[in-house]
């Protein structure tokens, strides 16, 4: 984004604060004037195209969750992210973008699944990875990588095979690299052993 | 085993070979596999090599995929089977006629491979019998090859007759079925 139009937008929405970013131009939006800002985006600033949304869990601190946006301008080709505050630590909601960009719909409902942000205003608010009925948003932090044992998706199939969604077990996981030094001295190891599905996490919720 | 099951005297027997009902019905399935590939990840890959010209499962007759359940004995579970496609891969076994056999091919339908997450079965093991285990992640074809004669060696070795039987749990089911009518 170049900087007279990064001024024109500061301008026009006084209560945008830039964000701390390596890469791209990043700004904090408040809830209540993001969509007129995504609009605005869209229609004159020319980012035409919605690359991601998903969140963002602070675990302990209040706001807990924050929405984030891509935005792309093809003809530009200029990135811009967008941190949007969930006012409900407990039911997150954000207004949707689904009625601006048609990309918004999916990318919405997984970071609904994933995150347990609702969409309000979005066309068909439902899970798209996990199952319908499943209880838990597997993507927060309070959430154990190994899975909290529920019943299978299908009745029927759990009744005759006794089979049942288990914790994975993680035997001292998840098993990372770390990304530089020769390859023989980065075999994947446990990288965090203070939990796992027999300890339970430490400090959090 | 095969060898001993035949016994045949041109002399005495002329163009008849004597031998057991388990021999001929097991020689019969065993060279007439019919795969259903339930490929599910990058391990159905390989399965579409080793059904290629270069490793070619036809040399021990099981080319003939099908990919009806209906038309299938052999399901080989090709890929990470997550509990949401569960359901769907134990709905497909169950409507494979019998006798049928499971091939978990791969790392990730063996045991869960790499996955080890809350949105994975740690096994297709957990909701339907398996006969082969391949190990790999990928296996190579030639794995596969190897476990599917591997299956083949096995059904020789089966009562061919065994279900012919009803197992337990449906002849209980044709009891109270019988009782209600």
């Amino acid at each position: 984004m170049t900087n007279s139009d990064l001024a024109l937008i500061k301008e026009r929405f006084e209560t945008l604060t830039e964000r701390e970013s390596s890469d791209h131009v990043a700004l904090n939006c408040p809830v209540d004037v993001f969509v007129e800002l995504c609009t605005a985006l869209r229609d004159e600033f020319g980012y035409d195209m919605l690359v991601d949304v998903t969140a963002l869990d602070n675990d302990v601190q209040s706001p807990r969750f924050t929405g984030i946006y891509h935005f792309l301008s093809i003809s530009k080709h200029e990135y811009l992210r967008v941190a949007v505050d969930c006012a409900n630590d407990i039911e997150p909601t954000l207004p949707t973008l689904a009625g601006l960009y048609a990309s918004a719909n999916w990318h919405e409902r997984e970071t609904y699944d994933m995150m347990g942000i609702r969409y309000e205003g979005h066309p068909d608010m439902k899970r798209i990875l996990m199952w319908d009925d499943y209880p838990y948003h597997p993507l927060r932090k309070d959430f154990p990588l190994a899975g909290i044992e529920v019943p299978l998706p299908a009745d029927d199939v759990a009744e005759v095979t006794g089979a049942s969604v288990l914790p994975a077990p993680m035997m001292g996981g998840p098993f990372v690299s770390s990304a530089d030094g020769p390859m023989s001295q980065t075999e994947p190891s446990a990288h965090d052993e203070s939990w796992n599905e027999k300890k339970i996490k430490p400090c959090g919720n | 085993m095969q060898n001993t099951t035949i016994a045949y005297d041109s002399k005495v027997e002329g163009e008849v070979i004597v031998t057991q009902a388990d021999a001929v019905i097991n020689w019969i399935r065993k060279h007439s596999v019919w795969p259903m590939p339930m490929g599910l990840a990058c391990c159905a890959i390989e399965l579409m090599a080793a059904g290629g010209a270069r490793f070619d499962i036809s040399r021990f007759g099981m080319e003939v995929m099908r990919f009806s359940p209906r038309q299938a004995d052999c399901m080989i579970v090709a890929g990470t089977v997550t509990y949401k496609m569960a359901e769907v891969v134990r709905r497909i076994y169950d409507q494979m006629a019998e006798p049928k056999w499971v091939v978990a091919m791969g790392a990730c339908a063996s045991s869960g491979g790499m996955y080890r997450s809350y949105a994975t079965l740690q096994g297709v093991d957990r909701i339907i019998p398996v006969d082969v285990y391949i190990s790999g992640c990928p296996p190579r074809p030639e794995a596969l090859l190897d476990a599917m004669i591997k299956l083949q060696d096995k059904i020789g070795t089966e009562r061919s007759v065994k279900n012919l039987i009803p197992k337990k749990a449906d002849s209980e089911e044709f009891a109270t079925a019988e009782k209600e009518s």
